[in-house]
């Protein structure tokens, strides 16, 4: 994860606490661990307990904690509480805390809510009817009677729960487009205003139950489609607000202070600890250390900087501290360039036409055709007006668009929660729709093909097992990679840390240094691995060499990928050697290294002109403009946030195999929702002449209604079976 | 026949309270921690409670 563990000073962190009601303040929380009733108790009881705090909730569905602070409540000591008794947490940027509220999804709901009850209640005086057209017993007066009060009933709700299309239709009508929702309320509209008129001059059929279950079902459909994407937004949400973290400023008298991200203007001095992300551009004023800009280049060895030298934000600071001055304010520092890219392919990718769309598209014009003959034909060959547009209403309700409206929602529901389950986030349904299209992967190298943090490469056990307790003592990654290596055991205490060397320790009288060649006093000359050296103080050194090994799965998913028909190749910002070596090891023929974040996102650019539909997976920030311009995107957990946002889907855990996993689900997910359009035309290509030609009658059109949208439903369910765990 | 003058408001004014019951679980952010409220109710605080 590119968060930062929490190991915050006592500093000033009241920016993140919201002004509430007269003195208190809301501070809230993303705390990781909590799963349990007593995990809940325990997080409540101890932070309620703190002075200072008036109340402490968690959210257990969402992880976020509010914490409700006095004046004089203490922000950092909630923090180092949480992290003493086991649930670290996060800040969360009280901004981005915000948009929790869900104004849509609930008009959604009710609306939803006011259909079934309408649809339940209009059908109980719909049933006697019914009857009536099968030769039961039913007068001319009962049966305007329960005519009325179907209408009474299903009239007002299917104009409330209707709204929800009626607006959006209006819309898009005023933008000049008609989208899937016009041809629903011109349905709803025309089907409850020539039941009326039946009712009123006697008529026998009329629909007003078809018209308020037309938009149960559908509604059905919205609003799995809505909780999709509110919980994928909620994700992302979550995300962006983690990464707001945070900066420690110094101000004239030398005190430190924690302040959100964007606070940090050009020309502030700040402090990067060791662990720390370099959080704008800046320059070093002292200190000296070395850099990982894995994320931001791809590039495996770490770069020493000293006082005078530039880094760039998204660098983590490996082993000194550094105080900076800053060069740009965080929005600036984020590469404006790559920024640029990011919203040129946003904007392609925005172009995308959603395949319930597409299916629209052709279903519109041939129904309201179909329509519009049937009342003109009608009228032609001998039929009354007002008989004729009776006709016209039932084939808009018959060839209702509810299996479309639900077809396609539902599979996507099924399609992302089954890979939810298996740790793969979706952040859209339209994204799974462009993940099954896809013919070819560009994988990064750094953090995606490989596992992005260095591995103790063949090395004597007893060499390892008298440098251990030296590495066990240091936090730098090749160190912690040795001491991965050794096991558990003891560390020395002494140890003394040397910014950009390395670390020294005095064991049983002995003076012992680890750290780099000279300075531990090794004569070499250059060696494409990364190196860690180890020894006594006037002796021989020994050298341990390190590299960022593949991840295990890798060449079996570039087989995996292959035998489904997708071309794999390796796009890289890493030197020829590394990246040569990885695609040898990985199977993987075609190859490129050295690449800028543009070269990356021409590569795509250029496979898309040639009609190739491309999916990259990638994690650094050089990736990014390649992630957003690429068909469809993935990112490892381990992925710097912001790729995070840039890409479609998100994995967690080590294999990289669910790339592959995800392909056959987005694959599987469009065959489902192709079968549901053919299971979809063909159900209208039998009832739409039917109502065309009068045979339909209120039962059969509530019957067919309700069937086709069952099947449907039911066959997008197949996904959840099978494969699983 | 009469009674259906009876029944027919009746169960309709029933579902109606079952929708404004509904309506009033939305207002009141009852959906907000389905995990959360199921767990609480777990949760035993004794001490508050002279019974």
């Amino acid at each position: 994860m590119a968060l930062v563990e929490l190991s915050l000073p006592r500093a000033d962190l009241s920016a993140f606490v919201k002004p509430g009601s007269r003195d208190e303040g809301l501070l809230e929380l993303l705390v990781s661990g909590a799963h349990c009733a007593g995990c809940m108790a325990r997080v409540e009881g101890d932070i309620g307990r703190l002075s200072g705090v008036i109340s402490a909730r968690l959210n257990l569905s969402t992880g976020r904690l509010a914490v409700t602070l006095s004046r004089g409540g203490d922000p950092a000591l909630v923090l180092e509480t949480l992290e003493r008794i086991g649930y670290p947490a996060t800040l969360y940027d009280p901004e981005a805390a915000e948009i929790a509220q869900d104004r849509e999804g609930r008009a959604i709901t009710m609306a939803l809510a006011v259909a079934a009850f309408g649809a339940g209640n209009a059908m109980m005086f719909s049933v006697p009817i019914w009857a009536g057209l099968f030769g039961q017993e039913l007068g001319p007066a009962t049966r305007t009677l329960m005519q009325w009060a179907s209408a009474v009933i299903g009239a007002p709700c299917a104009v409330f729960s209707g709204m929800v299309f009626f607006r959006s239709a209006w819309r898009s009508l005023r933008a000049g487009k008609a989208n899937m929702d016009v041809p629903i309320s011109i349905g709803v509209l025309l089907t409850l205003g020539v039941s009326f008129q039946e009712t009123l001059l006697h008529g026998r059929d009329t629909y007003f139950d078809a018209a308020v279950t037309l938009l149960f079902l559908l509604l059905i459909g919205r609003w799995l489609d809505h909780s999709l994407r509110r919980k994928a937004r909620g994700a992302a949400a979550d995300l962006l607000a983690m990464q707001a973290s945070t900066a420690i400023l110094l101000d004239g008298q030398g005190h430190e202070r924690r302040v959100p991200l964007r606070e940090v203007m050009s020309g502030d001095l700040i402090l990067v600890r060791p662990g720390e992300r370099i959080p704008v551009d800046a320059r070093v004023v002292s200190g000296t250390s070395e850099l990982d800009n894995g994320l931001l280049t791809g590039e495996t060895a770490a770069v020493t900087v000293e006082t005078g030298e530039v880094c760039r934000a998204g660098a983590l600071n490996l082993s000194g501290l550094l105080t900076l001055v800053a060069l740009a304010r965080s929005e600036d520092s984020t590469l404006a360039e790559i920024a640029r890219l990011v919203e040129a392919g946003s904007q392609s990718k925005s172009a995308y036409v959603r395949l319930a769309d597409r299916a629209a598209g052709i279903y519109v014009p041939v129904v309201h055709t179909a329509a519009a003959l049937t009342f003109l034909l009608g009228w032609g060959s001998g039929l009354s007006p007002r008989e004729a547009l009776l006709r016209a209403a039932t084939v808009l309700i018959i060839t209702c668009p509810c299996a479309l409206g639900l077809a396609v929602p539902a599979v996507q529901v099924a399609a992302s929660s089954r890979l939810f389950r298996r740790g793969i986030l979706v952040k859209s349904g339209v994204a799974l729709e462009r993940l099954a299209e896809v013919s070819r992967v560009f994988f990064d190298k750094t953090g995606v093909l490989t596992e992005g943090r260095p591995r103790l490469l063949a090395a004597d056990p007893a060499d390892i097992r008298r440098a251990a307790p030296l590495a066990r003592a240091s936090s730098h990654p090749l160190a912690k990679a040795l001491a991965r290596a050794a096991g558990a055991g003891p560390a020395v205490e002494n140890a003394r840390e040397v910014a950009g060397q390395g670390l020294e320790a005095t064991i049983d009288g002995h003076l012992y240094r680890m750290g780099r060649a000279d300075y531990v006093g090794a004569i070499t000359g250059p060696s494409s691995e990364t190196e860690l050296w180890f020894g006594e103080v006037g002796a021989d050194p020994v050298c341990f060499r390190f590299a960022d090994e593949l991840r295990s799965d890798a060449a079996a998913t570039v087989l995996a990928l292959r035998r489904r028909g997708c071309e794999v190749e390796i796009l890289s910002g890493d030197l020829e050697g590394p990246t040569a070596a990885a695609a040898r090891r990985a199977g993987v023929t075609d190859w490129r290294s050295q690449l800028t974040p543009q070269d990356k996102a021409m590569a795509v650019e250029s496979a898309a002109a040639q009609g190739v539909r491309v999916l990259m997976v990638g994690d650094g920030l050089n990736d990014i403009a390649a992630l957003s311009t690429a068909h469809a995107s993935m990112a490892p957990g381990t992925a710097l946030d912001a790729s995070q946002t840039a890409a479609d889907l998100i994995f967690s855990g080590d294999r990289l195999g669910a790339v592959v996993e995800a392909m056959d689900i987005a694959r599987a997910a469009k065959q489902r929702a192709l079968e549901n359009f053919a299971f979809a035309a063909l159900y209208n290509l039998i009832a739409g002449p039917a109502a065309m030609l009068g045979l339909i009658n209120p039962f059969i059109a509530a019957l067919a209604m309700s069937g086709s949208s069952l099947v449907v439903t039911l066959n997008a369910l197949r996904l959840l079976r099978g494969g699983g765990r | 026949m009469n009674i259906l003058v009876l029944l027919a408001p009746f169960s309709l004014g029933l579902a109606l309270v079952a929708l404004g019951a509904f309506w009033w679980t939305l207002q009141h952010d009852q959906y907000e921690d389905p995990q959360g409220d199921a767990a609480r109710i777990l949760i035993e605080n004794d001490e508050d409670c002279p019974l």
